[in-house]
């Protein structure tokens, strides 16, 4: 009896702020604890919250790029808690089917598949606990207060497999990061992922009892923790147990799951709209503006890499992997560069260089008009391939143009016929034997010839010419 | 259907009010009759009435994103009841 799993995504981003989302303290990561701090995202008594623009506008971008909806009205709701990471009580945040900013969206996989969006909302970060060794807890509200957008997507989960909610969440930070909303950084906290969870028999019309995913500090903790789960609820109800709506938590180092507290009345927050903050309206104008600003997103950049310049899946990801790799592609692209040849300069030697240097693209001597001038040189036959490598590590140190390098260490692919004949007859007379080879029919030993003239020539000889005129000496 | 003496010691600790069972006999009365008054209120035609969330009829008031200052740490702290290495200590919580 088969399974099959569904798989629910609820994703919480931090969104790239100068400030708060409520008031002016500077968003940031790290320093000093409860040094970004103040009256309103404190909760102290009397202080007011007011609407950070930029924010709203980051959430009104990903909701476009995300085909929603959009709200024309859109309100702030209190959700009631009483636990210490928020000190006002509750959080604010936004409630109900279509009042977040955007509603009833989806994201479209390279593969074509579209995972449904049911919303994109903006919320408030909580502050951190932080337990002591004498095992009191304390809080630092530097995040208190923090822009953070949720996207969850719809229900019933398009999402059938760890494999596809890796690919979501993968496509999902990419575009926040090309929207410039979010730095996607997982390891840091600034996205989060909560997957749930949940199996049926094959044919059966119900989704089975959930089971909500928490501390999943990177991608293969999401992708690891979801097929650990399945697995786990599998053979639970292959044991004959039944199985309970639960929320656990992920132990990467034991790479398993475990079953987590839960808070009492967690479900009952009294959302209300927020008297403190007006509602908020969309004007067709502003929606229009955002939606002219949008940058070309990665599913439709990988799209243009594999069907325009028929590149791979595999290196079409790789290219789209960051902003300013792929901006780099495109711009030697339009220098003039082949689009083949420039993605395996950069996918290969240009990324191990990189790497091995602890290097950024955006720090490197290497810019699109080098790596232009070295696709071009190689193309037109002025230098080999082997060259190459030998011009692009120095270029990479130098920041010289290839051209230059090439020029200056003679590197020039040797094309002169008759440069290449006086070689060709100089080899011939030192290997007579080989040439009475060739001419009693012992063909195979061109290639031996081929190799003495390129060794003499210093490399340099162009092997295809190199090949016509020893045949035809060879004739003579 | 009533308000139950179950729902208030419900809703009585979701707002972390402290109350006694006399409070919470006499307050269980109290409340059904302000409910009974709302169901009044629930039979007028409202239907084509947007929600007044709010009383005062502004919309979108935004605030523009430049950083501003905030309280030093020690004016942060100083109003918590006690606190330790520049944290608010709050009692034991376990996940
Ligand atoms: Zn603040």
């Amino acid at each position: 009896m088969g399974f099959v799993v569904s798989v629910g995504m609820e994703v919480h981003a931090e969104l790239l702020t100068k400030t708060k989302m409520f008031c002016g303290c500077p968003n940031a990561f790290g320093g000093e604890v409860n040094t970004r701090v103040c009256p309103v995202c404190l909760g102290l008594p009397g202080s007011l919250p007011v609407i950070n623009r930029a924010a709203v506008r980051h959430v009104l971008a990903t909701a476009l790029a995300l085909n929603c909806s959009i709200a024309r009205r859109s309100l702030f709701h209190r959700k009631n808690y009483f636990y210490p990471d928020l000190p006002k009580g509750y959080q604010i945040s936004q409630y109900e089917e279509t009042n977040p900013i955007g509603y009833h969206g989806h994201l479209e996989l390279p593969t074509g598949k579209r995972i449904g969006i049911k919303r994109v909302h903006l919320e408030e970060d909580t502050g951190k606990l932080l337990h002591l060794p004498d095992g009191r807890s304390g809080i630092d509200y530097n995040r208190a207060g923090v822009p953070l957008m949720e996207i969850v997507t719809d229900f019933p989960p398009d999402i059938h497999s760890s494999e596809e909610a890796k690919q979501y969440l993968q496509y999902l930070r990419l575009t926040l990061i090309y929207l410039g909303v979010c730095d996607g950084k997982m390891e840091q906290g600034s996205l989060r992922c909560e997957p749930n969870i949940s199996i049926a028999e094959e044919g059966s019309k119900s989704l089975g009892v959930k089971t909500e995913l928490k501390n999943l500090g990177s991608f293969k903790a999401v992708a690891l923790g979801i097929q650990h789960e399945a697995e786990r609820m599998e053979a639970a109800v292959a044991k004959g147990e039944t199985l309970r709506q639960e929320t656990r938590g992920w132990d990467e180092k034991a790479e398993r799951s475990y079953p987590m507290r839960v808070k009492e009345f967690e479900s009952d927050y009294r959302y209300f709209p927020d008297p403190d903050l007006p509602p908020m309206k969309f004007e067709d104008a502003f929606i229009e503006e955002v939606r002219n600003s949008l940058p070309e997103l990665p599913t439709a950049r990988h799209r243009r890499y594999t069907s325009s310049f028929g590149l791979s899946d595999y290196d079409a990801e790789l290219l789209i992997a960051e902003p300013a790799w792929a901006e780099f592609f495109d711009a030697c692209v339009n220098k003039g560069g082949e689009p083949k040849a420039v993605c395996n300069w950069m996918n290969g030697d240009f990324a191990k260089m990189l790497n091995e240097s602890g290097t950024v693209v955006s720090e490197s001597r290497i810019t699109p008009d080098h790596l232009a001038d070295l696709v071009a040189l190689v193309s037109s036959g002025q230098i080999s391939g082997k060259m190459a490598k030998e011009v692009f590590e120095t270029s990479f140190a130098t920041g010289q143009m290839p051209r230059d390098i090439a020029q200056k260490q003679g590197l020039s692919q040797l094309s002169d016929k008759e440069a290449i004949r006086k070689i060709v007859i100089a080899v011939l007379n030192e290997n007579a034997d080989s040439a009475q080879k060739y001419r009693s029919g012992k063909t195979g030993v061109l290639g031996f010839l081929v190799g003495k003239v390129i060794q003499q020539s210093s490399g340099r000889a162009n092997p295809q010419l190199v090949n016509e005129l020893l045949i035809e000496e060879l004739k003579r | 259907m009533s308000f139950t003496l179950e729902d208030l010691k419900t809703v009585s600790n979701l707002a972390r009010l402290d109350l006694s069972d006399e409070e919470l006999a006499q307050m269980v009365g109290n409340l059904n009759k302000v409910l009974e008054s709302f169901r009044g209120l629930q039979q007028l035609d409202l239907s084509g009435i947007e929600i007044t969330a709010h009383s005062v009829d502004t919309h979108s008031v935004w605030r523009e994103d430049e950083p501003r200052n905030g309280l030093s740490r020690a004016e942060a702290l100083s109003a918590a009841p006690a606190s330790h290495a520049g944290l608010f200590l709050v009692p034991r919580i376990i996940e």
